[in-house]
């Protein structure tokens, strides 16, 4: 999933200032699994906004929303009925789901609340990592399934810098993912598969190419 | 023009063993320390690396540097990151570097920037190490940039190094690293600072089991140490080195600390020319380059060829 967290109050209170009221919407998608932009988290910042500007002596009106997923034109269109006197829309959202709105809605202002941060999973309650780079070229078949593309601080290819020590990375206290990587084909008897020079990698498929599109003739609907 | 071979290159195939030494370029825009640094130490060594914004901090640039050991008779080895710049820039300076008399290059990844002076800063890594290795030996040997293009005349023929770190882990990775460098293109390795012998002779061990030996002029790193609290400094704090608890401790109990450093380090030399597949030593003098000379003195190894 993708993996956000909460902008700091100052600065989304510096992003509302000049607007009175502002529709709130939250995200029911990955932002409310890894607990940043859910109905809870939506709700809460609503009611905090709420009463700091009330605190500042400009008191803030809000409309609080949370769709199923705002990275889908359906689920968006739902707050078309509710922008009637809306100065601003507050998106919890991943920075997807923010350009969603933007984009349906171009004569509203639309702000993020959150900061967008990776592709991953949670570890444990509280804990997240990041476990893909979106490189557009998974070579996670040659590493034995553990991403050097995202988990090693310098992207190598073709194994550990000298920098690993004791299973963690010169970057600390993050694990050494060569480390891993090692383990692993040692565990499963393939070390020599790291012998291969792996070769340069295509980067115009990541995003050094521009932003992506990706196209499936086979399912598109042809009018 | 410059000689086409490289003197470093030529002097392995002689089967001299030879001396490096590191000069660390300056923070600022003069050349003069570099000449001058290059000047003292030219009788003592075959060749001078300049390295590459170590430690992720800014400094003057190491084909520049490069340059101002050429001007002062020395010969250059410009040590090559991949963490600045992407395979476009790498090759642009391979082919400057190249045109103004650089011979040798050290391919490295580079030390992540969180160590340095602009923590904030974008890395690359558009290539790594090998990546890099691999492209500086098709512009040779095939004659074509990393694209394939064809590279119509003209092309640079570097004498390519790599380094080696026998004390970073997974330990029984490491000699599998070194292979895969010198498959890649590498002609010459240059060790990361040697302290726990033990360990590397295991390494060398391992190395010359797989015939690596033959395929590269495997090069010992040593490091002087000024002082126990620097031994202290790196045991604890430089990523990748390994200084056993004796070097600290005789350096602690040492009158003359200086002294002692330097006596360890010629040791060390002694006892590296021994191993069998050790083709010369790379002198890490980090801020301390005025050293070089004595320790290449008392470690027999003058008159330089
Ligand atoms: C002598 C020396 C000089 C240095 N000079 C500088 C400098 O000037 N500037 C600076 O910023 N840093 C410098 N460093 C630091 C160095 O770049 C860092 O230690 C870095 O963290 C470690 O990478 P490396 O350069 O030691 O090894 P690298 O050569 O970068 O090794 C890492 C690479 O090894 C590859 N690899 C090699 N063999 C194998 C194998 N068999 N299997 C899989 N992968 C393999 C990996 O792909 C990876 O890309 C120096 C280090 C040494 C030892
Ligand atoms: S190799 Fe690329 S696609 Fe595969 S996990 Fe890593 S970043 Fe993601
Ligand atoms: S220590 Fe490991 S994870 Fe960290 S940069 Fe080096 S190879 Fe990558």
């Amino acid at each position: 999933m993708i993996v956000a967290e909460a902008k700091t109050l100052e600065e989304i209170l510096e992003s509302l200032q000049g607007m009175s009221k502002v529709l709130v919407v939250g995200c029911g998608g990955c932002v409310s699994v890894c607990l940043a932009g859910g109905e809870k988290e939506t709700g809460i910042l609503a009611s905090t906004l709420r009463m700091k500007r009330e605190l500042m002596g400009d008191p803030l009106e809000t409309v609080e929303e949370t769709l199923t997923r705002q990275c889908d034109p359906e689920y968006v269109q739902q707050l078309a009925k509710k922008l009637e006197g809306i100065d601003c829309i507050l998106s919890l959202a991943c920075g997807v789901g923010v350009q969603f709105l933007a984009e349906q809605f171009p004569q509203t202002w639309v702000v993020p609340a959150l900061n967008t941060l990776f592709a991953g999973a949670t570890m444990e309650h509280g804990l997240w990592e990041e476990r893909c780079g979106l490189c557009g070229e998974c070579v996670l078949a040659r590493t034995g399934g553990v991403c050097p593309v995202i988990r090693c601080a310098k992207s190598l290819l073709n194994g550990p810098c000298g920098g690993s020590q004791n299973g963690k990375c010169e970057v600390k206290p993050n694990e050494c993912a060569w480390q891993l990587i090692y383990n692993r084909m040692s565990e499963l008897g393939r070390v020599e598969l790291l012998l291969e020079v792996a070769g340069a990698k295509d980067w115009s498929k990541s995003r050094d190419g521009g932003p992506r599109k990706m196209v499936r003739e086979d399912v598109k609907i042809d009018g | 023009m410059a000689e086409e071979k490289s003197k470093l290159q030529s002097l392995f195939e002689q089967g001299e063993f030879a001396v490096t030494c590191e000069i660390g370029p300056p923070k600022n825009a003069q050349g003069d320390g570099i000449r001058k640094h290059t000047e003292h130490l030219k009788p003592f060594v075959d060749a001078v690396n300049l390295t590459d914004n170590q430690t992720a901090i800014v400094r003057l640039s190491s084909i520049g540097a490069g340059v101002h050991v050429l001007a002062a008779g020395g010969e250059p080895i410009i040590q090559m990151t991949t963490r600045d710049r992407n395979r476009i820039a790498l090759q642009s300076d391979l082919l400057g570097a190249y045109s103004l008399g650089v011979r040798n290059v050290l391919c490295l990844s580079g030390d992540h920037q969180t160590f340095g002076n602009h923590q904030e800063a974008k890395n690359v890594y558009d290539l790594d190490s090998i990546q890099l290795i691999k492209t500086v030996k098709d512009m040779r040997e095939a004659k074509v940039f990393q694209s394939g293009e064809v590279i119509k005349q003209g092309e640079p023929r570097f004498f390519i190094g790599a380094v080696a770190n026998p004390f970073a882990d997974p330990f029984e990775f490491r000699v599998l690293r070194l292979e895969k460098k010198i498959r890649a293109g590498a002609q010459f390795i240059q060790t990361q600072c040697i302290f726990d012998m033990e360990r590397f002779e295991a390494f060398m061990d391992l190395a010359r089991k797989r015939g690596l030996h033959q395929q590269a002029y495997i090069m010992a790193g040593v490091m002087p140490i000024k002082s126990a609290k620097a031994a202290k400094y790196m045991q604890k704090n430089v990523s990748g080195m390994l200084v056993p608890d004796g070097i600290v401790e005789k350096m602690s109990k040492a009158e003359d600390q200086p002294a002692e450093g330097v006596k360890l380090c010629i040791e060390q030399i002694k006892h590296l020319r021994t191993i069998p597949g050790v083709r010369g030593v790379h002198i890490m003098a980090v801020a301390w380059e005025e050293i070089v000379p004595e320790i290449v003195k008392g470690a027999g190894l003058l008159p330089r060829p």
